[in-house]
């Protein structure tokens, strides 16, 4: 083949993006940007996007390195809600590591955590409406702790049990809940975009005051679904704030396989004359500033924005990857941008309304809550032999009314039953 | 009681649905201020406003994405995709999500949207523009499958699929929107004028969906057919003499199989005609279920009439399509020892 080529040119070469890191290597971000806290403008909210794209280039934050919340875009929180926000991430926090250790006693066959990631969720949903209609992936629990859900249906959910409210028929933590407008996990990878839109679009066509969040990752960007859904949003101004969490990997894959050599995910808002901001994923008073201000700009019916969340997924993809194996250890602990949780603490702290003594307490409280969901949940059986829902119910809500051939396939189920599991108890 | 085509019929149903549920909404490309390239949504944005009828971005993914968010916030969504052939960048978003919603959620969240699409070839549309692709769509649970054959039923059945609560694909055979297309192609085809199917209701009326026609009454062999092969394989049993039962089963989920079942039980013969291509085509699903449920009762081999397993070609369409010439010989077969 080299042979065809004309001899007078250089060869050409393909570049396949390698990260900078490797299991074993010294981890050196001194390269990355970080800006001052502080130091970011805030447009107003009703800005033409033509007018504010050095905000998608740029990096929105609040909290200084003394703990203060400095600059235009602090929230100016209260005090009560501040220690909602650090109980909800830390409860979220304390969850995750509970429920993942289940997964390694065997107790369910799946689980994902958001450690690092918790104000992107928690923070991001207490600046919504409880009304607002969120369109997560399925690292978003934080919102489901935001807005109350009880931990318990949760793992009862996790255990796949009898109590299980989606009858075990959908992987742990791939959650749902018309209660609190917290749209249907999906497995594919970014499909909930065009659907928050195209909710977003119905809410606006109805007169709502309600607005669309939408949550993905940097690497899933990549597919086809994002870049339908921003030109949605984008024809039809809708009211829809959608999220891209950079935690810079998509399991194995570093977000250059994204395009985040080239360019910053925000930016791919601005193609689209969308506004964009990218911000300090692990800085909450930022995460809630940038969506509290997408937020009242969705609601005035001035148009989409994107939101990128510049963060670090400081734990594995899921249960069943190990991150030691394709990347530096180091990366975490040199993270340049720190933990939200840790972050939110020492400001208030600062604030002279927290101690490390009620912070030690509070931990012991969201890690006792968690156990008692646990045990709670386990009462209702783990996953196990899985067999916990009546067969029937593998049948039901294929459609609205079980068709002939399901109705055989019902009953095929329920014949088998008696022989593969003959002595096993009939579920209630 | 109006005398209507096929594309005035489904105007006419969307019309209705529009006018008694101000939650169906329409969008599709060109399917605004145009309505349509098959005008299948005329005049429907002027009556009802763009906010109910709206052009679309070249996005099968956006129209089926976004219509599964607007059917989670409580819209009625019939989204058009121009052409079947287009359908397929919305894969994702009707077998991933649309087909499922409801199965994952619980029941918590549904996608009541009805996807009508141009389906078929028969038109000189080349590769793109004459697909049948039917079958993907029926292997997926979680998703209906509706093709009218006349006017009258066109109306009705989409009437059905827009009230119902589950994803319905509402595949409209384009061969036969202005009249029933016998397979003659040099021949002209009649207007549904002259026919009693063009007679349809200006109000509001259901064809349920999963429930077949009896086209024709016969009593040697069974012919299985839906869309434009119903009016195919009509005209080709009229011009031989054979008492042929064709059955237009206008679902294909949900089948009829109690209709389905009861006619080969009484031919003995079965023979399945459709356009699409042989292999894995829904005609495989018909054969089996024919086979499972009447097989004492078979009298000949069960047969099947389809397109070949090439893409549907430009210049030689009609050496393609299973037409006068294919099914005849297989209605032949098929009844031979009736015959000798």
């Amino acid at each position: 083949m080299a042979d065809d080529k004309k001899s007078n040119l250089p060869p050409l070469s393909l570049h396949v993006p390698e990260p900078k890191f490797r299991p074993g290597d010294e981890v050196d971000y001194s390269d990355i940007e970080i800006q001052k806290a502080g130091d970011q403008p805030r447009p107003d909210v009703g800005a033409d996007p033509a007018d504010m794209r050095d905000m998608a280039y740029d990096l929105i934050r609040v909290l200084d390195d003394d703990h203060k919340a400095v600059g235009p875009w602090d929230p100016k929180l209260d005090d009560d809600t501040l220690l909602k926000m650090l109980r909800t991430m830390a409860q979220v926090r304390a969850f995750d590591d509970r429920l993942h250790r289940q997964q390694r006693q065997g107790k369910t066959s799946f689980y994902m955590k958001c450690t690092g990631e918790e104000a992107t969720s928690v923070a991001a949903a207490m600046a919504l409406d409880a009304e607002d209609m969120c369109f997560p992936s399925y690292r978003q629990q934080g919102i489901l702790f935001a807005r109350g859900y009880p931990m318990v249906d949760m793992v009862n959910q996790i255990f796949s049990n009898k109590e299980d409210k989606l009858k075990g028929r959908q992987l742990p933590i791939m959650y749902s809940s018309t209660r609190l407008n917290f749209f249907t996990v999906s497995g594919n990878l970014t499909t909930q975009y065009p659907q928050a839109v195209g909710w977003a679009m119905a809410s606006a066509s109805k007169g709502d005051s309600r607005i669309a969040a939408v949550w993905c990752g940097e690497g899933s960007t990549a597919e086809g679904d994002f870049h339908a859904a921003m030109t949605f949003a984008t024809v039809y101004n809708a009211p829809v704030i959608m999220n891209v969490i950079n935690n810079q990997w998509a399991i194995s894959s570093f977000s250059g396989f994204a395009g985040a050599e080239r360019t910053t995910f925000a930016a791919r808002g601005v193609g689209y004359g969308i506004a964009s901001l990218r911000v300090d994923g692990n800085d909450p008073l930022a995460v809630y500033a940038a969506t509290q201000w997408a937020a009242e700009r969705a609601r005035t019916n001035q148009g989409p924005t994107v939101i990128e969340h510049f963060t670090y997924r400081a734990d594995a993809h899921s249960t069943s990857d190990d991150p030691s194996s394709y990347r530096s250890a180091q990366e975490r602990e040199e993270w340049p941008l720190g933990d939200p949780i840790m972050r939110l603490k020492r400001h208030l702290i600062q604030r002279g309304v927290w101690s490390i003594e009620q912070q030690e307490e509070m931990d012991k409280e969201c890690v006792d809550a968690v156990k008692v969901a646990v045990k709670e949940a386990a009462k209702n059986g783990i996953l196990g032999h899985g067999l916990h829902q009546p067969f029937e119910t593998m049948f039901e809500d294929v459609f609205e009314d079980m068709p002939w051939h399901l109705r055989e396939q019902a009953d095929q189920a329920n014949r088998e039953r008696e022989i593969k599991w003959p002595d096993a108890e009939a579920p209630e | 009681m109006a005398i209507m085509n096929m594309i005035e019929a489904i105007n006419s149903g969307l019309d209705n649905m529009m006018e008694r549920d101000e939650n169906v909404v329409i969008m599709g490309e060109d399917a605004g201020y145009f309505g349509g390239v098959f005008r299948a949504t005329a005049g429907l944005q002027e009556k009802y406003g763009k906010t109910r009828c709206f052009d679309t971005p070249i996005s099968e993914c956006g129209i089926i994405g976004a219509a599964v968010g607007m059917g989670a916030y409580g819209l009625r969504p019939v989204p058009e995709i121009q052409f079947a052939d287009y359908i397929y960048p919305g894969m994702d978003q009707l077998i991933s999500e649309a087909a499922r919603l409801r199965y994952r959620s619980a029941g918590e969240f549904i996608a009541p949207m009805t996807v009508r699409s141009p389906f078929g070839g028969g038109i000189f549309g080349g590769q793109t523009h004459s697909q049948s692709p039917e079958a993907m769509f029926t292997h997926v649970s979680g998703l209906k499958t509706v093709i009218p054959s006349t006017p009258y039923d066109a109306k009705g059945l989409l009437i059905a699929s827009i009230e119902d609560n589950d994803p319905v694909l509402f595949f409209e055979p384009k061969r036969i929107y202005n009249g029933p297309f016998t397979g003659y192609y040099d021949k002209p085809v009649e207007p549904w004028s002259k026919f009693d199917e063009a007679q349809v209701p200006d109000d509001y009326y259901r064809v349920e969906l999963g429930k077949a026609n009896i086209v024709r009454p016969g009593t040697e062999v069974t012919v299985l057919a839906y869309g434009t092969m119903v009016h195919v394989a009509r005209a080709v049993v009229d011009e031989h003499d054979i008492d042929a039962e064709v059955i237009d089963l206008r679902t294909l989920v949900p089948l009829d199989i109690e209709t389905i079942e009861e006619s080969v039980k009484k031919t003995g013969r079965c023979l399945i005609v459709h356009e699409a291509t042989r292999t894995s085509g829904f005609g495989a699903e018909l054969s089996a279920l024919v086979q499972e449920r009447c097989f004492y009762h078979l009298e000949a081999p069960i047969e099947r009439v389809t397109g070949f397993d090439t893409p549907y070609p430009h210049s030689l369409e009609w050496a393609y399509f299973p037409g006068p010439v294919r099914i005849g010989e297989a209605l032949e077969k098929i009844v031979g020892d009736l015959k000798s």
